[in-house]
C-alpha cells in the first residue's frame, strides 16, 4: 500500500492584518493518503477544510510542518499531477466547453491529435459531447461542474482534489454527480480527497473519512468504510451506510455546536 | 414585429422626431436664423464643405491627435491601473484622489500647456491624455478587482507561468470593463482634444468650429459641429455594438 501524499504536523497560522489578530486556521494535523484511494473530509464549518485543501495542492504553503507528495515535498508551489475541482463554479465564460476542457493541454504545447483524442475522451465520460460548442452561460450549474471536472480529467492528475464541488447543486444532481465520481474514480485509479459537508455523501462515496474539529481543525478520528469498489448511490439501502452516517454525526454533533458558539451566532 | 425591430424603430422615430421638430421651428423662423441655422441647411453646407481641401486637413489633424492621445492614455492607464492594484498600500492612498479626479477643472492648465510646448498638437495631446488615462486606470482596477478567486487559483492549479496566467486568464476574465475603459478613453480623449482646439489651437475641427464662430459663420459652424457629433455617435455606436457581441456569449441568463 503505496502513500501517495503525507501530511506531517501541518499546521496554517494567518498573520495578523490591520484591525485583525492572527487566525489559526488549521491544525496541527498529520494525514497518510493511500494510493487510489477515495478519501473524504467532513468538519464544522470554518474547521480549515478549504485550507487543507490549498496547503495540501501547494496553494498556500503551511506554517509548520511538512507535506509530501509522491515523495517530494510540497511548499507554497502546485505539483505536477494534482487536479483541483473548486466549489465556485471556474469555467472560463468566454471559451467553449471545448476550448475550455482542452485549456490545460494547449499550455503544455502537446500534440494536437493527442489533445483531441483526450478532450474528446473527458469530453465524452462526463456527459458533455452535446454542448462541446456551447458557452457556459448556457449551461446549469451542474453542467459547469463537469466542464471543471473535464478540464481537470484531460491532465490525468494522479491526486484529485474537490473542495464541496457539489455544494451549489441540488440534492438528486448531487447523488447522480456522485455517482460519476466514483465512475471517474475507479476508470482513472487516481487518488481523491473530496471535502464536503454532507455527511451521507462522505459516507457513500468513500474509503475513509477523516472528521475534523471544530477551528483551528484537527483529525478526531478517521473511519473506515469498508465498502467495495464497485460501488454506487444505491448504497443507502446498505445498513452500514447508516451506521457510518449515524457514527459520522456523534463525532461532529459535538463540534458543530463548538464552531457555532465560536462564532457567537 | 419583434421587440427588438419595435425598439429600434421608436429609437429612429424619436431621433428622426427631433430633427424634424427643429427643421420647422427653423424655417417657421421661431427660432432666430442667426442663433440657429435648420438641419438640412447644415447638412448642405457640410457636403459643400467635403468639397474644400480645408476640412480634410482638420479631420486629419483631428483624428491623429485624438488617435495619439487614446493610444497612450489605455497603454499608460492599463499601466497604472495594473500598478496600482498590485499595491495595496498605494491604492488606499490613491484611491480618494482617483474618485474626485473628474471635479477637476483640467482645461484651466490648457494655457499652461501651450507655454510649456507650443501652440501645436502637443497640448491637445497632454491635455487629451491627462482626462482619459483616469478613467482607463479606474476601469483597469475594477477588471482586476473582478476577476473571480477561483480563476486566480484555476491559474496557479493549472501550473501557468505568470505572464501565461495573466495573457490566458486574467486579461479575458477582466475584458468587459477592460472595453468599458477603452470606451471612456475614447470619449475623453476626443472631448479633451475637440474641446482644446475650440479654446485655442492652430488647426483641426475645434479650431475651425471656433472659427467659424468668431466670424460669424453660421454655415459653416454649424455644418461642422454636426459633423463633430455624428462621429462622436458613430464611434460609440460602433464600440458598443462590438462590446455586446463580446458580452453576449458570456451573458449569464
Amino acid at each position: 500500500m503505496n502513500v501517495v501524499a503525507r501530511l506531517t504536523d501541518v499546521s496554517r497560522v494567518y498573520p495578523p492584518r490591520a484591525g485583525h489578530a492572527a487566525v489559526h486556521a488549521l491544525g496541527p494535523l498529520s494525514l497518510e493518503l493511500r494510493d487510489g484511494e477515495f478519501f473524504s473530509v467532513v468538519g464544522p464549518s470554518g474547521c480549515g477544510k478549504s485550507t487543507l485543501l490549498d496547503v495540501l495542492a501547494g496553494l498556500s504553503a503551511p506554517s509548520e510542518g511538512t507535506i509530501e507528495f509522491e515523495g517530494k515535498p510540497v511548499a507554497g508551489v502546485v505539483p505536477d499531477g494534482v487536479g483541483v475541482v473548486f466549489q465556485e463554479d471556474a469555467s472560463f465564460p468566454w471559451l467553449t466547453v471545448e476550448d475550455n476542457v482542452a485549456f490545460g493541454l494547449r499550455r503544455l504545447g502537446m500534440d494536437g491529435a493527442e489533445i483531441k483524442r483526450r478532450v474528446d475522451f473527458a469530453v465524452g465520460f462526463m456527459g458533455l459531447n452535446d454542448f462541446r460548442r456551447a458557452y457556459p452561460s448556457q449551461l446549469s450549474g451542474g453542467m459547469r461542474q463537469r466542464v471543471c471536472i473535464a478540464r481537470t480529467l484531460v491532465l490525468q492528475p494522479r491526486l484529485i482534489l474537490l473542495d464541496e464541488p457539489f455544494g451549489a447543486l441540488d440534492q438528486q444532481t448531487r447523488l447522480l454527480m456522485g455517482d460519476e465520481l466514483l465512475r471517474l474514480w475507479r476508470e482513472t485509479g487516481a487518488t481523491i480527497l473530496l471535502i464536503t459537508h454532507a455527511l451521507d455523501e462522505a459516507a457513500m462515496l468513500s474509503d475513509r473519512v477523516g472528521v475534523m474539529s471544530a477551528r483551528p481543525g484537527r483529525f478526531i478520528d478517521i473511519i473506515t468504510t469498508g465498502w467495495a469498489r464497485e460501488r454506487d448511490s444505491a448504497i443507502v439501502a446498505d445498513p452500514a451506510f447508516g451506521a457510518v452516517t449515524a457514527r459520522l454525526w456523534s463525532l461532529l454533533r459535538s463540534e458543530s455546536l463548538k464552531a457555532i458558539g465560536a462564532k457567537g451566532a | 414585429m419583434t421587440r427588438n425591430a419595435a425598439i429600434s424603430l421608436t429609437r429612429i422615430a424619436v431621433i428622426v422626431g427631433g430633427i424634424a421638430l427643429l427643421e420647422v421651428l427653423c424655417r417657421r423662423h421661431i427660432i432666430n436664423p442667426l442663433t440657429l441655422i435648420p438641419p438640412s441647411e447644415m447638412a448642405t453646407s457640410l457636403w459643400h464643405l467635403f468639397g474644400s481641401q480645408k476640412i480634410w486637413d482638420d479631420i486629419a489633424q483631428t483624428f491623429s491627435t485624438v488617435a495619439f492621445s487614446f493610444v497612450l492614455s489605455v497603454a499608460a492607464g492599463f499601466a497604472l491601473g495594473a500598478l496600482i492594484h498590485a499595491l495595496p498600500r498605494v491604492r488606499r492612498a490613491v484611491d480618494p484622489l482617483l474618485a474626485s479626479y473628474y471635479s477637476i477643472p483640467f482645461f484651466v492648465f490648457y494655457p499652461l500647456l501651450i507655454a510649456l510646448f507650443g501652440l501645436n498638437t502637443v497640448p491637445l495631446i497632454v491635455i487629451g491624455f491627462i482626462f482619459a488615462t483616469a478613467a482607463m486606470v479606474i476601469s483597469t482596477l475594477n477588471g482586476l478587482d473582478r476577476v473571480p478567486r477561483v480563476m486566480t487559483k484555476t491559474s496557479r492549479i493549472l501550473r501557468l507561468s505568470p505572464t501565461r496566467a495573466i495573457w490566458s486568464v486574467t486579461l479575458p476574465a477582466a475584458a468587459p470593463y477592460l472595453f468599458t475603459g477603452l470606451k471612456l478613453a475614447l470619449a475623453y480623449s476626443f472631448i479633451g482634444v475637440i474641446a482644446g482646439e475650440f479654446i485655442l489651437s492652430g488647426g483641426g475641427l475645434g479650431y475651425s468650429i471656433a472659427y467659424a464662430y468668431n466670424d460669424f459663420d453660421n454655415q459653416t459652424m454649424y455644418a461642422l459641429m454636426m459633423f463633430v457629433l455624428v462621429i462622436a455617435v458613430a464611434m460609440n455606436g460602433a464600440l458598443h455594438v462590438w462590446e455586446q457581441r463580446m458580452l453576449k456569449k458570456r451573458a449569464r441568463a
